[in-house]
């Protein structure tokens, strides 16, 4: 009994230690050459799906009850390992009261709750796919929630017009890995359903390496002088939709949100 | 009065909402028609993708004085002389702010819009132009939208009366364009839209084709690799699109639409097919055909050149802002309420 009981506490310690190795093993580029588009870049045409709960939460987090009791199982929290190196987001102390204000009041708060478009870096990170089309001059990135894209721009960097829900991406390549800086993000969107979140100084620095034919991995380095006292990283793999005819379908989830942002404005059922 | 007031403040926002990014095909280019981009262009060939394919991207603007219907008096004329063009040109560029010209689709420089300071947000009339010598974009002898077959009239009319008397009841009584679903410019087939003209982005990788509307970041990825559409239980807002390649033309095939996102009075099995062509370095030549036997006795067909046009597209957020709908549903309830006290 109790060698079976200190096996099963060592397989565990185990499997923990070897779940931590390999997470930051994902993070460095694994010797892998991607192959190659016609005109001689890493081909990162397709369609990607994290396969995570950072949406739910950055970092790691156990199972809990759902925002909503009657759903019971099926809109509980899943639980996660978390994406964010080190597993901690340096808030300035003067941040971090906002940070759990936002996660108590998350179910009215979070912006996806009311079908806004998601920033970066969530977009990735999202249940559900999103669709890399790479051209020599620019990479159109279309997310099949909220129907979110942008545009990253592959020449010579150019300034945003203006701040924006989704920001302005400038790529380049370093290798095989496109980086694409990010700037002018508006204050309004979060990291996630925890309240994570960031102003309008958000910068963000993301990576795309091709680590296997079917996965990719992303690194984005989030700094933000008003909201964290340091840069940080979060990382994750990214999965190939690889069934036949994937496609993104819309999610066009403003008439999800409709009863939420107006059924107070209804016209009352008449007496 | 109180919601008359309140429907054109929510008009009025949403006019301010989208009127600082109108952008104007770049200025100095001149106009090209499709059959001078033909005949001119004999030296000219189609750019190909480094994979071989026609290359259609860059920034392309649709906007146009040529009217999507002909003018009656104009009969079976399908075409203007390039003397008739520069004088109905002329007359458009030298009226006045708010003036009419039949045969001219004046956008936003329109009548009714007269009330804002066009020049501020970059509705300079003298920038209007033809962008073929068309008299109409509908193409053929009639240069209209055939009649509707009466049992189309009778399925659009019971849908009226059912919302009659319910337009403020809930967001769901609102048109899909106030929602922020399915802006009246982004509708597929794509026509000039009335505000700012439409600024549509090509980016094409592998085997797909992506379409971006700056209109409420609409945006389409079409695959070109002949597969099959979504099976027919799967209804989208904007249908369902898959494309090919004819020759140097671009053929997407777009069906599985919703009832409820009915292109002018179509139903659910509204069939369309777009071709896109370029015609020269700074001309697409984009057709359509729109073909719904329960709405119409004949398929028609459309044709409008666009413009290649400097960017950048802005990212045109919709829902995030909209405060349209609250005020509408919130101006309909004190309404009631006045009403009810009233009476009492």
């Amino acid at each position: 009994m109790r060698s079976w009981l200190s096996d099963s506490v060592m397989a565990g310690v185990t499997a923990a230690i070897l779940l931590m190795a390999a997470m930051p093993g994902a993070a460095q580029a694994p010797a892998y050459r991607a192959p190659r588009t016609a005109d001689g870049k890493p081909n990162l045409n397709g369609i990607w799906q994290a396969l995570n709960t950072a949406d739910w939460d950055l970092q790691g987090h156990a199972a809990a009850k759902g925002p909503v009791p009657s759903l019971g199982a099926v809109f509980a929290v899943p639980p996660g390992l978390g994406v964010v190196e080190g597993d901690e987001i340096p808030y300035l102390p003067a941040a971090v009261a906002k940070k759990k204000e936002n996660q108590a009041n998350w179910t009215t708060l979070d912006p996806e709750v009311k079908c806004y478009l998601p920033g970066v870096p969530r977009a990735t990170y999202l249940p559900h796919p999103f669709q890399i089309v790479q051209s020599q001059q620019n990479i159109l990135m279309a997310y099949q929630y909220a129907g979110a894209v942008r545009v990253i721009n592959l020449g010579a960097p150019t300034k945003a017009p203006g701040d924006s829900w989704m920001g302005w991406s400038n790529g380049h390549w370093e290798g095989d890995t496109l980086v694409v800086d990010v700037t002018s993000l508006m204050d309004s969107t979060w990291f996630d359903h925890a309240g994570n979140y960031h102003s309008d100084a958000l910068h963000v620095v993301e990576r795309y390496t091709p680590r296997s034919a079917d996965t990719l991995n992303y690194e984005a380095t989030i700094e933000d002088p008003k909201v964290f006292s340091r840069p940080w990283k979060i990382s994750m793999p990214l999965y190939r939709r690889v069934e036949k005819d994937a496609k993104l379908l819309e999610y066009k989830c403003v008439e999800f949100a409709e009863e939420l942002l107006y059924g107070s404005l209804r016209k009352k059922s008449s007496n | 009065m109180s919601r008359r007031l309140l429907v054109s403040t929510a008009a009025l926002a949403a006019v301010i909402l989208v009127a600082p990014l109108a952008q104007t095909p770049a200025a100095g280019q001149t106009p090209s028609s499709a059959a001078k981009a033909t005949t001119a262009g004999k030296a000219w060939t189609t750019p190909r993708t480094p994979d071989g394919k026609p290359d259609l991207q860059g920034i392309w603007s649709d906007n146009t004085l040529t009217p999507f219907e002909r003018p009656k008096r104009l009969g079976a004329k399908e075409f203007y002389s390039d003397q008739e063009l520069a004088e109905l040109t002329k007359r458009v560029r030298e009226g006045r702010q708010g003036e009419e010209v039949e045969g001219a689709e004046l956008g936003a420089a329109n009548p009714q819009a007269i009330r804002y300071d066009l020049e501020v947000y970059g509705f300079d009339r003298t920038k209007l132009r033809y962008t073929s010598n068309r008299t109409s974009l509908i193409i053929g002898p009639e240069g209209v939208v055939p009649p509707m077959l009466p049992q189309a009239r009778e399925r659009n009319a019971a849908m009226a009366a059912k919302l009659k008397g319910h337009e403020f009841d809930g967001p769901e009584q609102r048109s899909l364009s106030e929602r922020c679903i399915l802006l009246n410019q982004i509708r597929i087939p794509m026509t000039p839209a009335a505000n700012e003209g439409n600024l549509l982005q090509i980016v094409q990788g592998p085997g797909y084709v992506s379409l971006l509307h700056e209109i409420d970041h609409s945006t389409r990825v079409i695959p070109t690799d002949g597969r099959a559409h979504v099976p027919q239980s799967i209804r989208l807002w904007q249908g369902d699109s898959v494309g090919h390649w004819e020759g140097n033309t671009l053929v997407v095939d777009t069906t599985n639409f919703t009832s409820l996102s009915a292109y002018r009075g179509s139903s659910d099995k509204l069939h369309l097919v777009e071709r896109f062509t370029r015609a020269a370095d700074d001309t697409m030549i984009y057709q359509f055909t729109v073909d719904d036997p329960t709405t119409w006795a004949k398929p028609w067909t459309a044709e409008i050149p666009w413009t290649k046009t400097k960017g950048p597209v802005y990212e045109w957020a919709c829902h995030e802002g909209n405060t349209m709908i609250s005020t509408i549903l919130h101006g309909a309830r004190v309404e009631e309420e006045a009403a009810q006290k009233k009476g009492k």
